[in-house]
């Protein structure tokens, strides 16, 4: 007979990054109105949208809701986005939406919307990809991927937390680097098209993870991907041939 | 109903294999691990099962294959809200497996396990009948490794989290036990059906 533990199973294999926070399991079965109060342009393809969500419960940077949309004869389609803005008590979220090509709801957000407009929303969902602002944090993304990310910047220099916290993110050129003017000193930009005078340009390379590896902060790095599957493929295979451990990467997937 | 202003969305298309709340994906097949994709040749693939059974058992790649083949052809449901219909999977009904590891009566659930340490929970009953493969080919080819080749856990009646990539071994028990997006707020079963997405569903 093999043991039966009463505790929790844990798996003769390496273990996957294991979750953050608990999650509020009452917040995410709510569905609950979202008054779009703004919208601002960030780049040619992406704008963000601010929601009053007088009964939002609260969020951690790097969560995401569930989203959805109905039209006049019941049909609704509903789409996961993550939060760009840093927790605060304002009662407001805000949302960073690409307009993809043929989308249904982006689509509506970036010829439709206007202030006023009502959706719905739960959450906030996931602990996974949440970062409390308690460990050094290593952020890489790729276009809207930086949105998640962008609430752990957010984040970090709203409480003016000590932690260490680096942002590696890729854009097409600096016209499509979403949040440019907000980004600062923690942030290395990688244009893959094209730069600014004196600039290379390229595919994000092992020489931009290996100054930030080398020197890693005490308790070492949390490494957080976003972005495509393709980008978030390449970029954690550099992380890991930079010595970064593999438990210690999250990854986030568009689709 | 809170109707969205100016909001019609996609051509209405009448297909009754669309759970609520799903789209049609078509030719995509969105990747969303959230580990890095795992380095495993086949030759350094097992599969064990364990737990409440009569014979636990480890299979590694050349063993698995010798049992008896079996296909599936259908649809697959992703919690984030993409259907991908008529996806062929090639590989063994699990079945086969457990018919040699003998469930113990008093089994009712199981936790299935990657290599990559991800784990999901399962009832039995999901996983016996006809209802669940562990899968090595997607449409005639080896399966690729960002959706969890050389061999993943397929059940397809269940969302897609639930059919773990590099799948690693099941561990039958007597209760069931939150896997890792089920600790993360997550369905304990996820049926697309009854659109059991998040715990309270």
């Amino acid at each position: 007979m093999t043991d039966i533990s009463a505790s929790s199973f844990t798996p003769p294999t390496r273990f996957a990054v294991p979750g953050r926070i608990a999650v509020s399991n009452r917040a995410a079965a709510v569905w609950q109105t979202a008054t779009l109060t703004e919208i601002r342009r960030e780049t040619p393809h992406a704008a963000t949208f601010r929601f009053a969500v007088p009964a939002w419960a609260g969020h951690l940077p790097g969560q995401h809701l569930m989203l959805r949309l109905t039209a006049e004869d019941g049909y609704a389609a509903q789409r996961h986005y993550s939060i760009a803005s840093a927790p605060d008590d304002t009662g407001h979220i805000e949302l960073t939406l690409d307009h993809v090509e043929g989308g249904e709801v982006s689509g509506w957000f970036h010829t439709v919307a206007k202030p006023g407009d009502e959706v719905e929303v739960r959450g906030p969902l996931s602990g996974f990809f949440a970062w409390p602002g308690d460990r050094p944090a290593l952020l890489i993304g790729a276009g809207s991927g930086v949105v998640p990310l962008m609430a752990m910047v957010r984040h970090h220099r709203a409480r003016e937390l000590s932690v260490p916290l680096r942002l590696l993110v890729s854009a097409r050129s600096p016209e499509e680097l979403i949040y440019a003017r907000e980004l600062g000193a923690e942030t290395t930009p990688v244009f893959t098209r094209s730069g600014p005078e004196g600039v290379a340009v390229g595919r994000m390379t092992a020489a931009h993870v290996a100054p930030v590896l080398s020197e890693p902060p005490p308790g070492g790095w949390e490494a957080y991907v976003c972005g495509s599957n393709a980008f978030a493929e390449h970029a954690s295979r550099l992380l890991v041939e930079a010595g970064q451990p593999v438990d210690r990467i999250r990854i986030e997937r568009f689709g | 109903m809170n109707v969205t202003r100016g909001f019609t969305g996609r051509d209405r298309v009448h297909n009754p294999g669309l759970p609520p709340g799903q789209y049609d994906a078509g030719e995509d097949w969105p990747v969303l691990s959230a580990e890095v994709t795992p380095d495993l040749a086949p030759a350094d693939w097992t599969f064990r099962v364990d737990g409440l059974v009569e014979r636990p058992r480890t299979w590694d790649w050349d063993e698995a294959h010798a049992l008896p083949p079996s296909a599936y052809e259908g649809d697959i449901h992703c919690v984030t809200s993409w259907s991908k219909f008529g996806v062929r999977f090639g590989g063994v009904s699990l079945d086969a497996f457990l018919d040699v590891a003998r469930p113990h009566g008093s089994a009712t659930h199981a936790v299935a396990y990657s290599h990559t340490g991800y784990t999901t929970n399962l009832p039995l009953a999901d996983l016996t009948g006809g209802r669940a493969w562990i899968a090595w080919e997607y449409d005639g080819e080896p399966l690729p490794a960002e959706h969890g080749g050389p061999a993943r856990l397929l059940v397809p009646h269940l969302y897609f989290w639930k059919s773990a990539k590099w799948i690693a071994g099941l561990r039958l028990l007597d209760h069931d036990e939150p896997g890792f997006w089920e600790q993360n707020g997550y369905h304990a079963r996820g049926n697309p059906w009854e659109e059991q997405r998040y715990s309270g569903d």
